[in-house]
């Protein structure tokens, strides 16, 4: 190997050498979303720099120091078709959690069935009981972790993803909780467009951020 | 921007425009255990900047401990000189014995934290035969934020004394505003005799 791609391996910034395989890396990141009283954020594929298409066989959202702005808020997210009309396609879905309280009076591993889907077109909760809120008391609680995404492309397959978050939920004495949500989109159609959003009021601020994984040289 | 390196934004090959900090995992240290009492990841000290990411990643591999006993980590808020941060967690695990009679999937009342300053454990007793050891990760969320709580979310596949399999789910978070410039991984008792820890940031 030699010249300009030679004389740029090993560097860190500006222009490097690709890594092997293309792409910069296994990993790319895609796009950052930083909430501030939103509504919703939205990954929209050819919107505002976001893929979601058939260029990565896996995408990857983590959530950093995601807040609600109110305490019954529950963050969820769900998925819109390739030329589908709204967030709102078929779920099936697994969710379980592991928690435990500050004061130690409560902790337990089990499924909850308030928090799982079958066959339902709602959003898909992240977390089951809410976030802590910005009232003075629990403004240093939040939300983190991630959720994979699998085939979002794919016009033969269902399209799998799976999530492992964990929060801090608003109690008379908080709780850690760490849940483990599993599912697919019930549909051949490739999925091109993610939302999040609370269930009550606003993402008052966090991070989101997409990142595509590569599979092949 | 302008110049070559906008000419070469958006390229998939050859020369690339990095991202920030030359890529989205970025291997900050890895640390050689060699009968090691501890292996701290402190701020300031062999590149640590735990200012640098919004999400840090530990991975330990072949973790294998003098004696058999707990491997475990904590915080600090003073760059190292003490490992005390308040935590709350959570622990589950599921085990199999190589005999295969002993299965389960459950809580674990006895290794979770609530409000506590100790370690924070993955499983009691690793085992200590010249063949035992365990791997895991551990992710940790802003740990220089001085606004929220920081969480972590870990898990750990290891080889239990009495000859399990065990894969054991830590989550949790420091319950302070303070922000964490320091981690140190130990034993609960013993050294850690082998086995390297390796901190990554992700950008």
């Amino acid at each position: 190997m030699t010249g300009i791609i030679s004389d740029n391996v090993g560097r860190t910034s500006g222009l490097i050498k690709a890594a092997s395989g293309g792409g910069g890396g296994v990993w790319t990141k895609i796009k950052t979303l930083t909430a501030s009283a939103d509504a919703t954020l939205d990954f929209v594929d050819g919107s505002d720099d976001v893929t979601l298409d058939s260029t990565y066989p896996i995408y990857v959202f983590k959530f950093i120091n995601i807040h609600a702005a109110t305490d019954t808020a529950i963050f969820s997210f769900q998925g819109n078709a390739s030329g589908g009309s709204g967030y709102n396609e078929t779920i099936t879905s697994t969710y379980f959690e592991s928690y435990h309280q500050e004061n130690d009076a409560d902790s337990s591993l089990t499924y909850n069935t308030s928090g799982d889907q079958g066959q339902g077109t709602a959003f898909q909760n992240l977390s089951q009981q809410g976030l802590g809120v910005a009232d003075g008391t629990e403004d240093d609680m939040c939300l983190n972790g991630e959720l994979w995404l699998f085939g979002l492309s794919s016009t033969t397959f269902v399209k799998h993803f799976i999530s492992s978050i964990n929060y801090n939920d608003k109690s008379a004495s908080v709780y850690s909780n760490n849940t483990f949500v599993s599912g697919y989109f019930n549909t051949t159609s490739a999925i091109d467009e993610i939302q999040f959003k609370m269930s009550a009021d606003e993402i008052d601020s966090g991070k989101i951020k997409l990142y595509g994984l590569k599979d092949s040289a | 921007m302008s110049g070559i390196i906008a000419q070469n934004s958006g390229r998939h090959t050859g020369l690339v425009k990095a991202s920030s900090g030359g890529g989205v995992w970025n291997l900050i240290k890895t640390y050689t255990a060699s009968s090691d009492s501890d292996l701290s990841f402190v701020e300031g000290t062999d590149g640590v900047d735990f200012t640098a990411y919004d999400e840090f990643v530990f991975k330990f591999n072949n973790i294998h401990p003098s004696a058999h006993s707990a491997f475990g980590f904590n915080g600090s808020i003073d760059t190292g000189s003490n490992y005390n941060v308040t935590k709350t967690t959570t622990v589950f695990n599921a085990y199999h014995d190589e005999a295969d009679s002993t299965t389960n999937l459950g809580y674990r009342t006895g290794e979770d934290l609530a409000q506590s300053t100790a370690f924070q454990n993955f499983q009691q007793d690793w085992g200590a035969d010249n063949d035992q050891a365990g791997s895991g990760y551990l992710h940790l969320f802003s740990p220089s934020d001085t606004t929220f709580v920081k969480h972590f979310i870990g898990r750990a596949s290891n080889y239990h004394d009495a000859d399990y399999a065990i894969d054991c789910y830590v989550a949790g978070y420091f319950n302070t505003t303070s922000a964490i410039d320091a981690v140190q991984f130990k034993m609960s008792t013993g050294t850690i005799d082998a086995g390297t820890i390796s901190l990554y940031g992700i950008s």
